[in-house]
């Protein structure tokens, strides 16, 4: 199974060389705990700021701490905000699109409101807005980009649910006795899998991106915790000084954003060969 | 017929905007714990919190605090500042006007590099052009906005030292200040727009391209330029009015992030604050007035859809 996926997957390179690139960033982020060649908190107030250089690869920021672990570790905070980040819709607003499409009626109704409402407020201004409201860290903050995803993936499946619950093996499966939520279990779900995975690529990089702003923001990731968002924060100030401090992590977001993108965009052809390459 | 359509797009709007308040009003519920507390801090006096509790209206049930908070609303009160005990709707309506020229310069970046990079992107298929506008494309969706913004602001502010790092000069009290500021903030604003857009007008061309009535068009000898522009763009525009009037939303969203970078004194930047000073009055205004704008932009864009594609009956 895994290697049919990958089998597939590698016709599609771009989006096979993204997947590995995200598979080494999350094994990295978890290692660089351990293998990092500086503790990424230790100060050397003798050597600030540096350029990249051969003991620094990534130089050293305002406080001598060194960019390159730092960067390493503030892959972590990424990669979690993108996987609670699909999480949270994967098992609320999948489940609830499905029952929304496959009951109709007043339920669809009502959901599908609910969802337009949602859907109306700017992403980021709400994951903001529910961020403060529970309080000012970076857990809060990637249950924020949960929930504002979660009605994305209600419609998606709600409109998949309705395309396939007339399918002849629905039927049967009905005639046959089966109760819905058996049905909705064992034949809507994973026949209408392939538009939820492509989706769950996106959002995982538009996570990444959302957390990076937040961080950014102080409204996500609080210091000492390193994050990439965080550490744009800290080049920002010191734009006038040192310019260079803030190549790396902003190079981090857009390459994970970018693979992100490009896994997506890669299963959407492999699941369905028709769609056109952008 | 018309009428009709309108007004039942109309009646659509209706039950968006009670849960819309709704949402908005909920905000205060996910505040762990007592909401006055938690806005006061610990060492606030009894009264001190008592106080607010009843300028909430925590006191009451939450369906008649909803209720109240909702009858204000429309009557144009949204409370005081819990912080300098300013009008929340006059300071969120006083911001408006920043807010609003920086997204329409944006708006108007977007629209035009993504019509362009579109363009040469389907003449030209798969020439050095067409791999530049889809590289922007791809570019343009992935690239963190303060990140983009911060990279412009080294060359352009610090290095050549050509437009302002910071700050905002109204278009009313200079047009050219008011580009000078605003550039760089519509720029980074627009950027991804301008991908989508790209990415949206791109693929809806290249389908309209491959129609029969374009075909037919050819073979009547007509010139590329002609089919292109009479029926090749017209119909292509009709997806784009949709992304417009959703990336209108979107962008209104980012100014949190760019208003933040540039210091304008705009609604971004006053969530951003209310945020940092718990004040959640002025939170929730700011996020109402912006939810109201989208679902009116969303609205009008609607209206203009339907009149424009003859395909859509207004029955």
């Amino acid at each position: 199974m895994i290697r049919l996926f990958l089998t597939k997957l590698y016709n599609e390179k771009l989006a096979f060389y993204s997947f590995v690139y995200l598979i080494f960033l999350i094994l990295l982020s978890i290692i660089a705990y351990f293998f990092a060649p500086y503790d990424p908190d230790v100060q050397d107030l003798s050597n600030i700021m540096a350029p990249p250089n051969s003991e620094h690869w990534f130089g050293t920021d305002e406080l001598g701490r060194d960019i390159f672990t730092r960067t390493l570790i503030g892959g972590q905070a990424a990669i979690q905000a993108g996987i609670v980040g699909i999480l949270i819709p994967l098992f609320i607003g999948v489940p609830l699109g499905v029952i929304s499409g496959y009951v109709g009626g007043i339920i669809d109704d009502i959901f599908m409101r609910i969802v337009d409402a949602v859907l109306s407020f700017p992403a980021i201004l709400l994951a903001l807005a529910i961020t403060g409201a529970l309080g000012v860290n970076l857990w809060n903050a990637m249950i924020a980009i949960g929930v504002i995803f979660t009605p994305q993936f209600a419609r998606l499946s709600r409109g998949q649910t309705l395309q396939i619950r007339r399918e002849p093996y629905v039927e049967a499966a009905k005639i046959s006795g089966s109760g819905p939520i058996w049905i909705m279990m064992n034949h809507i779900i994973p026949n209408i899998s392939s538009p939820i995975i492509v989706q769950a690529s996106f959002s995982f990089s538009l996570a990444i991106l959302i957390e990076a702003s937040l961080s950014f923001l102080g409204m996500g990731a609080q210091s000492p915790q390193i994050s990439w968002g965080g550490m744009l924060h800290q080049a920002y100030s010191m734009i006038f000084v040192n310019p260079l401090m803030m190549v790396f992590p902003g190079l981090a977001i857009l390459l994970s954003v970018l693979a992100g993108n490009f896994l997506g965009d890669g299963l959407r052809i492999m699941f369905d060969p028709r769609t056109s390459r952008l | 017929m018309f009428v009709q359509f309108f007004l039942r797009r109309l009646m659509y709007v209706i039950p968006m905007l009670i849960i819309t308040t709704l949402i908005v009003f909920s905000l205060i519920l996910l505040i762990p714990g007592d909401p006055a507390v938690a806005l006061l801090g610990e060492n606030a006096t009894e009264e001190k919190i008592a106080a607010l509790r009843s300028q909430l209206g925590l006191d009451q049930s939450i369906l008649a605090q909803y209720w109240n908070w909702l009858g204000n609303a429309v009557q144009g009160d949204l409370g005081r500042s819990l912080f300098t005990g300013e009008n929340v709707s006059q300071t969120v309506i006083s911001r408006l006007g920043v807010t609003f020229q920086v997204v329409l310069l944006a708006m108007f970046f977007s629209f035009i590099f993504g019509s362009v990079f579109a363009l040469t992107s389907v003449l030209k298929p798969n020439s050095f052009l067409d791999y530049i506008a889809r590289f922007f494309g791809v570019l343009g969706t992935a690239i963190p906005n303060f990140w983009l913004a911060m990279i412009l602001v080294v060359i352009f502010s610090v290095q050549l030292g050509w437009l302002p790092a910071t700050g905002f000069i109204s278009v009313t009290q200079s047009p050219v200040d008011f580009f000078k500021s605003s550039l760089l903030p519509s720029f980074c604003l627009g950027a991804f727009g301008a991908a989508q857009i790209t990415r949206q007008l791109r693929s809806s061309l290249i389908e309209v391209m491959e129609s029969e009535y374009i075909r037919t068009a050819f073979s009547k000898g007509l010139l590329k330029w002609s089919v292109m522009w009479k029926h090749g763009i017209r119909n292509a525009l009709l997806p784009v009015i949709t992304t417009i009037g959703l990336l209108f939303g979107n962008m209104l969203g980012a100014t949190v992030v760019m208003e933040t970078v540039f210091a304008l004194p705009g609604m971004g930047q006053l969530a951003v604050h209310s945020i940092l000073q718990r004040d959640f009055p002025m939170l929730q205004g700011v996020v109402l007035i912006m939810v109201l704008m989208i679902i009116v932009i969303n609205f009008i864009t609607d209206i203009i859809y339907g009149l424009l594609d003859p395909r859509i009956e207004f029955k």
